[in-house]
């Protein structure tokens, strides 16, 4: 009964395109970013319940914010453009990487030309920005098959960038500036003297870059280059003939997704885990994006936030509820327990709802506008 | 009634041949389009006409022959140029954008109408946002012209077939182009939603003055609504003329009706 639009007129068209036209979403929305910005961490700094200890934030809150912005990023590609990719966990290594190169300085020796390209370390912000452009540059590369090649074979092709930048970080010492174990530290956190280390500081941190560029995504998508992506992706031909250039409109889509993967992997490696290793973007990372997205909402960006929720705290409540019900189960039934939900499910979604839970939301929405009258 | 004022030829289309292989979609095909005329191409099932249209809008490359678009002589061209040219087309089984709503698949069609780039759609900011305002208000007219207001921010895929004929013919208007090729935009309909959108198609003839070239197997139709007819059987143009001139042609009839041997 409260979910009704009755008496909200609008009288532009400005209003009419919001990205939330009605205005009960609106207030849900404020209270929703009110809590994440000033709740939690109010919470967090006094130590009140659920925040007694640093937990909530460190292994949950702040690998979703991370992931979810990654999610945001497959979800352009995968989700609006319609090119399959598994190669996202490779873009978030790329960013990650880069990052931390510009971030400790990078030295290229070129002794046969006689001469060494030398960058000064730069601040950790620049840093971030420009591992999302190193991604988006490499995305672009990787994204020029696309104009031949369709579906799984594009599929494959991403999958090469994957093995490659896994085989490449692992193997070359320069990207890890010759550490002996293969793990890199990140530099300290300093924002324009603002140094971030608390948990909770690195919360807003990463609040901050995923609201950002979840707002900037969101502006992409219901725009005019976020029409030519789904155009390419519901039927290219068509959309050849209203003028959209598949050249252009996919080496965007490209170049956007990896530049927020990118980003996401930065934040993963500096602000997540501190130091890291190669295997920290494997395959698997890739896979689990591409599962968040698909669960989550293909073509929907609140899906991508539904989606790495669901994906992170499916395994931490297998852990802790059969324990908490009395029902004590070994780590490995609950592993396979954790294959099995997420396959069936993967598959259910896909043959029922190929949208997701955003659109089961979406769909629940309509319901609830009428009701509780059918129509 | 609206009569073609000029005699400008806006396209011309010179001995153009097309084969698949051993096939010869087209040979030798001749015709004209005028400015602001109403175009008809029929003939029976496959005759070519679909060939023609996507010759002309760079679908396919033809084998021989030439093309001449606004003065300007072509042989090949990618489908994005011809848009960019200003030629739009409707699809004879819909070509819609199924995920997107109605609004948004006309929207789509303003793509080459839009100055700002990715970083000021980034931002949506300003001058992009008030662009993008200026876009919605010239497909509501749109909307509103084909009377599909109701159904604007529903998918697409949902709409009954009539409807998304409609909303193909939007998007393809959104272009503002300077000539419409429709491929058959009355297959499958009634009587009822085949009088709208004559309707419709004579009302864009003369309130846009935009040129249109339609494949149409309803004769009744085809008759009262164009100004010249070119007839294809098997690949070759087999007559040209009025409607009437047409219908009195021995050659159409024979080739409808077929002939003794």
């Amino acid at each position: 009964m409260l979910y009704r639009e009755a008496g909200q007129f609008k009288t532009t068209y400005a209003e009419d395109m919001a990205i939330f036209p009605i205005r009960q979403d609106r207030i849900a929305l404020a209270i929703l970013v009110g809590i994440a910005f000033i709740g939690v961490p109010l919470l967090a700094t006094f130590h009140v319940w659920p925040f007694g200890s640093d937990y909530l934030l460190w292994a949950i809150l702040l690998p979703f914010l991370i992931l979810a912005l990654a999610a945001i990023g497959t979800n352009i590609l995968v989700g609006y453009c319609g090119q399959i990719s598994l190669g996202s966990g490779a873009f978030m290594a790329i960013g990650a990487y880069s990052a931390y190169k510009l971030a400790t300085g990078v030295h290229i020796p070129l002794a046969s030309l006689g001469f060494a390209i030398a960058i000064p370390p730069l601040p950790v912000l620049a840093s971030i920005l420009l591992g999302g452009l190193m991604s988006a540059g490499v995305g672009i590369l990787f994204g020029i098959p696309s104009l031949r090649i369709k579906g799984l074979y594009l599929a494959v092709a991403t999958l090469a960038a994957q093995f490659f930048f896994d085989w490449a970080f692992l193997r070359l010492p320069w990207f890890t500036n010759y550490a002996p174990s293969g793990s890199v530290n990140a530099p300290e956190l300093d924002f324009f003297g603002v140094v971030v280390r608390t948990p909770v500081e690195r919360y807003l941190l990463c609040l901050l870059f995923v609201t950002v560029l979840a707002v900037l995504a969101k502006n992409l998508v219901r725009g005019n280059l976020g029409r030519q992506w789904m155009a390419i992706r519901d039927m290219d031909i068509a959309a050849e003939l209203i003028g959209i250039r598949p050249l252009y409109a996919k080496l965007t889509a490209f170049a956007v997704s990896s530049f927020i993967i990118g980003v996401a992997g930065a934040l993963w490696g500096f602000v997540y885990l501190g130091s890291w290793e190669p295997l920290a973007f494997s395959i698997e990372r890739s896979l689990d994006l591409l599962f968040m997205v698909i669960i989550g909402g293909l073509g929907s960006i609140m899906g991508s936030f539904i989606g790495a929720a669901f994906i992170l705290i499916v395994p931490i409540l297998l852990n802790v509820l059969p324990t908490e019900l009395g029902l004590p189960l070994s780590t490995q039934t609950i592993t396979h327990l954790q294959f099995i939900i997420f396959g069936s499910l993967i598959c259910y979604l896909l043959i029922k709802e190929p949208h997701g839970f955003a659109r089961l939301i979406s769909i629940g929405k309509e319901k609830l506008r009428l009701w509780p009258f059918p129509y | 009634m609206r009569a073609p004022d000029t005699n400008d030829i806006l396209l011309e289309v010179e001995r153009v041949v097309l084969s698949f292989g051993g096939v010869k979609a087209l040979r030798d095909v001749s015709f004209n389009i005028r400015k602001g005329e109403i175009r008809a191409i029929i003939g029976p099932n496959g005759a070519g006409k679909t060939s023609m249209l996507n010759v002309i809008n760079g679908f396919y490359r033809p084998n021989h022959g030439a093309i001449t678009f606004k003065g300007r002589t072509r042989a090949k061209m990618q489908p994005f140029e011809a848009a960019r040219g200003g030629i739009a087309r409707t699809f004879q089984n819909v070509a819609l954008f199924k995920g997107m709503s109605a609004l948004d698949n006309i929207m789509a069609g303003r793509t080459l109408k839009v100055r700002r780039g990715l970083l000021w759609q980034v931002l949506r900011l300003g001058p992009a946002l008030a662009e993008e305002v200026e876009h919605r208000r010239k497909v509501e007219e749109i909307i509103d012209f084909l009377e599909i207001e109701t159904i604007r921010k529903v998918p697409v895929g949902r709409l009954p077939y009539g409807l998304q004929k409609r909303v193909e013919l939007g998007r393809a208007l959104a272009m503002e182009p300077d000539l419409l090729l429709l491929d058959e935009p009355m297959a499958g309909m009634n009587l009822e939603e085949k009088e709208d959108m004559s309707r419709f198609i004579i009302d864009v003839n003369n309130h846009y003055g935009t040129t249109i070239a339609l494949i149409e197997h309803d004769m009744a139709v085809v008759m009262d609504l164009s100004d010249r007819v070119a007839v294809l059987d098997h690949g070759v143009k087999i007559a040209d003329g009025t409607p009437d001139e047409v219908k009195r042609s021995q050659v159409v009839i024979d080739a409808y009706l077929g002939v003794a041997h």
